[in-house]
């Protein structure tokens, strides 16, 4: 038995007002004025319902990686954020190669409750980028892989590449390519420049992820297949996405927080807070890319949420691990650099946090219209309130946030996922209160389920 | 000032008080008693995460004339290679009740992250990070340039209009920079000439001209000063010029290129020098040349450092 | 806050030449002397002794300098200041009477750094001690031998000497009395 939830006078993204009736998870009622009775009631006058926004791109680090995070802090983190559902990167320890690891992973998001959590399979085994890993066994198990990535690492063999994206297609899937030219970027440490030659710091050229995205995409023309291009970082990257669009090739891209408002000028301290893979880059960069978002150029905007330890963060820069936390802050983070420049509104925040995302991972019963009948996958969110961001703002286990102490404007107040709440006025929900509402969920789902075919 | 990490934040007048600091200290090796009082009771640390004898032995003696105790701690490796952390070091350190540390790392940078990071009090002197900066190697660069030019009466002199040539591996090269930063607050221009794949792509942040032919940069600059730059025995392996030869040919200080730089032009180098490759023997041991007396300059302006950065009430800072 | 005048530019130039007088008559001569001033006006002082004494016994007297910055004591409570030269007179000081000049001797810090400088670069026969103004609060025992004048002070009063070749005017100037 899950709660009704009764949510008065939410604004929606096309700008109406409305009441929402929901249960069991399920959208049954729109309208004003709208009563039930023994329903939890939500009094969001003020606020914003957007669809529960989806992240196609986080690392969970469970297994293997858990004293930065684990799958339970880590969906704790996207609840926080607003988010219904995450997509988990691959390179775990062991890597997510295998049916094993990605149900492992997927059964463990379930236990937690608070989001969807998708597994990503590794394309290669190991992430060596030698032979393909599992594909049609991950593809085929409970955890349904539809998204294959690297990530951390580039598929740079251009034959293993071609490989991959005509193998995927036989499962319905997309490979996501993270684009580094591994012999361009030896020793590399931030964007190649005028800066790095003043800092003394290896340059990680923009010309080594362009290079990649033109041979992906001119590969995925080839074996007609679908490409999806990683955390995009510089202007020329944008155009060859762009050239490859207007030619019809089936490619998608996506842009992280991070780069839409940070430059590489940050790193002249370094402070390893600010180091991340690909590198922040310059101010005529992020104008591009907030450009291609805007115009559709780079479809949604992805997390990579990337949470490390104390240690391997507060040391000399070059020893110091790559990434940043972001999905607490990702919704405030595109409210500041997209919304209140003026280059987008809030449907379109819903498109690129949410219903996009939702479209390429296909990620089912996440980024649906706020109608009768679709799942009730929804995030409350006051556009009007500033904070200035800080650690008690993150719910993860990690801390390398680099907005912290930055003014970010707006806060998620609830997030409904299954039927529940798993953030309730701005906090996050008790971790054994959520493991129990959604092993209920879990349960009456079995119960529902169809008598299987043949069963005596 | 509380530390020195770099040139590049070195102001003209703190610079100047570190070159007539370093004429006084340099008259105290020339006397009966080649010691001062002035650190005694202070405990300098040599934090070297790179083998370098020279400058570790240059830093010990300054500090030991100015009275101070020494402790070499060579350090194997970092974070990277699994070797004790930077932070748990420090922390040691701080423990032992270092007052001065002298850190020379691998990672540009790292004098910056402890001088920054709270793990240690004390006043951090950068010997060398990486890539990035070599200050007191400037420093001494310049002690040594503002001594031949001005002799006795150097104090208080900079180097305005001095011509300044640098050569070699300018990309891994943190005495260029160091020198390139320094030698432009002095009022001096500096001109770089290297192979394009030992220059960083973008120098405009370095405030140097570039060419890349040696024999054009002399007939047009007319140096003052030609700086010839080691070139590492990795870098022939990495396919940045084709062999040793072809570097000597285009970009060494043979003889007959030394022979056409100007009659009063300086010939330096921060050694160890390679002879024959980016040096000649015309070159390295003529007059002009100032390698052997850049070394005893070399502790007079260390000294002067470690007295400015530990001597005090230390609550200023740079 | 009131500033009085306690020498006049005549007044130093007649307490100079007194100095210079007795440190012959002290001395049976001009044997052996070696005039050295503490920067930076203790060292225009030191010439101008130097030269009457010469000009007094026909002898040339050599002058110099000792800088004592970096044998202070108070190093460590203080911003570090930059260093002056120390330049010794060709025959150095071995076997020499050195004759210290300082501006104003006050608690006597400054003096005890100069005799240590000076036996780190010599072993002089003697060392004797010249101000211009001796204005009391001695915290070590040391004393001067030659004093042109005698100001006791208080504490809070501060004491200004200017000197032509470092100031643009002479005199010897003291500030204050009450606290402000």
């Amino acid at each position: 038995m899950t709660t009704t939830h009764l949510i008065r006078a939410v604004e929606t993204v096309d700008g109406t007002r409305t009441d929402v009736l929901v249960r069991d998870g399920v959208v049954v009622e729109l309208g004003s004025g709208l009563s039930a009775t023994g329903a939890e009631v939500i009094d969001a006058d003020g606020l914003l319902a957007l669809p529960g926004l989806v992240d196609l791109h986080t690392h969970l680090r469970e297994p293997g990686g858990e004293g930065a995070e684990t799958v339970l802090t880590g969906s704790r983190a996207a609840a926080a954020g607003g988010f219904t559902a995450v997509n988990a990167m691959a390179n775990s320890s062991p890597v997510a190669d295998t049916a094993g690891v990605v149900e492992q992973v997927q059964a463990l998001g379930e236990r937690a409750g608070y989001v969807t959590v998708r597994p990503i399979g590794a394309v290669t085994q190991g992430l060596e980028g030698r032979r393909l890993s599992e594909i049609g066994a991950m593809a085929r198990s409970r955890a349904a892989v539809r998204v294959f990535s690297d990530d951390g690492h580039c598929v740079s063999d251009p034959l293993l590449m071609r490989r991959a994206l005509e193998y995927v297609k036989g499962f319905g899937g997309v490979v996501a390519q993270h684009a580094q030219e591994p012999r361009l970027t030896e020793g590399a440490q931030m964007n190649e420049g005028a800066l790095s030659a003043e800092l003394g710091l290896g340059g990680w050229p923009a010309v080594a992820e362009e290079s990649i995205i033109a041979r992906d995409v001119l590969l995925a023309d080839h074996v007609g297949a679908r490409l999806h291009v990683c955390h995009v970082s510089t202007a020329g990257s944008v155009e060859v996405v762009r050239w490859a669009k207007a030619r019809g090739i089936d490619v998608t891209a996506e842009v992280t927080p991070h780069h839409l408002l940070l430059t590489e000028d940050l790193v002249s301290s370094y402070d390893s807070r600010y180091k991340v893979n690909p590198p922040l880059r310059l101010a005529e960069d992020v104008e591009a890319l907030r450009a291609a978002l805007a115009d559709g150029t780079i479809d949604i905007v992805a997390t990579d949420h990337a949470p490390h330890t104390s240690e391997a963060k507060h040391c000399e820069w070059d020893a110091a691990a790559n990434g940043m936390v972001g999905l607490e802050s990702a919704l405030s983070v595109v409210h500041r650099t997209m919304v209140e420049t003026g280059l987008i509104g809030w449907a379109d925040v819903a498109r690129v946090l949410s219903v996009a995302p939702a479209r390429i991972g296909q990620v089912e019963g996440h980024g649906r219209p706020l109608a009768v009948g679709e799942p009730a996958e929804l995030t409350l969110y006051d556009r009007g309130v500033s904070r200035t961001f800080g650690t008690e703002h993150l719910a993860g286990r990690s801390r390398n946030s680099p907005f912290l102490g930055h003014t970010l404007p707006g806060q998620v107040v609830t997030t409904l996922h299954q039927g529940y709440a798993t953030v309730r006025d701005g906090l996050v929900v008790d971790e054994r209160e959520i493991a129990d509402r959604a092993a209920r969920v879990a349960a009456a789902a079995v119960l529902a389920a169809p008598e299987p075919a043949g069963a005596p | 000032m509380k530390h020195l990490l770099s040139t590049a934040d070195l102001g003209r007048d703190d610079a100047l008080r570190i070159l007539d600091v370093a004429e006084d200290m340099a008259d105290v090796s020339t006397r009966q008693v080649k010691k001062l009082p002035t650190l005694r009771g202070t405990t300098v640390v040599n934090l070297f995460y790179e083998d370098s004898t020279r400058t570790r032995i240059s830093f010990e003696a300054a500090a030991k004339r100015l009275s101070a105790d020494v402790i070499n701690f060579a350090a194997k490796g970092s974070s990277v290679s699994k070797g004790e952390s930077l932070k748990d070091t420090a922390q040691t350190l701080a423990a032992m009740g270092a007052d001065g540390i002298v850190i020379r790392h691998p990672a540009s940078g790292a004098p910056r992250v402890l001088a920054d990071s709270g793990w240690v009090d004390a006043g951090i002197v950068n010997a060398g990070d990486g890539t990035h900066e070599h200050p007191t190697q400037a420093l001494l660069d310049a002690f040594t340039m503002r001594r031949r030019v001005h002799g006795d009466a150097s104090r208080g002199r900079d180097l305005d209009g001095l011509e300044v040539l640098i050569v070699g591996d300018i990309l891994h090269s943190r005495v260029a920079r160091s020198n390139a930063w320094l030698l432009r607050t002095l009022g001096a221009h500096v001109t770089v000439v290297a192979p394009p794949t030992l220059l960083p792509v973008d120098v405009s942040r370095l405030g140097v001209d570039v060419h890349y032919d040696l024999d054009e940069a002399i007939a047009r600059v007319r140096p003052d000063v030609v700086m010839m730059l080691r070139i590492q025995q990795e870098r022939m392996a990495e396919a940045f010029f084709p062999n040793a030869r072809e570097y000597a040919r285009s970009w060494g200080l043979g003889a007959a290129r030394f022979r056409s730089l100007p009659p009063a032009a300086l010939v330096m180098h921060p050694g160890p020098m390679n002879r024959g490759l980016e040096i000649g023997d015309d070159a390295a041991d003529s007059p002009r040349s100032t390698v052997r007396e850049q070394v005893g300059n070399g502790v007079a302006v260390r000294m002067a450092v470690l007295y400015l950065t530990l001597a005090g009430d230390r609550e200023d800072s740079l | 806050m009131s500033t009085r005048t306690v020498l006049s530019q005549a007044d130093i130039t007649r307490a100079l030449t007194r100095i210079s007088h007795e440190v012959l008559e002290s001395n049976r001569g001009p044997d052996g002397l070696v005039v050295l001033g503490i920067p930076t006006r203790g060292v225009v002082l030191a010439e101008r002794i130097g030269a009457q004494l010469s000009s007094i016994s026909g002898v040339a007297v050599p002058t110099g300098s000792v800088d004592v910055t970096m044998y202070r004591d108070d190093l460590r409570r203080n911003p570090t200041r930059a260093s002056q030269p120390t330049r010794l007179p060709d025959g150095g000081i071995d076997g020499a009477t050195v004759v210290l000049v300082d501006d104003v001797l006050y608690s006597g810090r400054t003096i005890r750094a100069a005799l240590d400088a000076l036996s780190a670069l010599g072993r002089p026969r003697a060392v004797r001690l010249a101000v211009l103004v001796d204005r009391g609060h001695r915290e070590l025992p040391i004393r001067a031998d030659f004093v042109g004048k005698n100001l006791p002070t208080s504490a809070a009063e501060r004491i200004f000497v200017r000197l032509h070749g470092v100031d643009d005017d002479e005199l010897v100037a003291i500030e204050g009395g009450a606290d402000s």
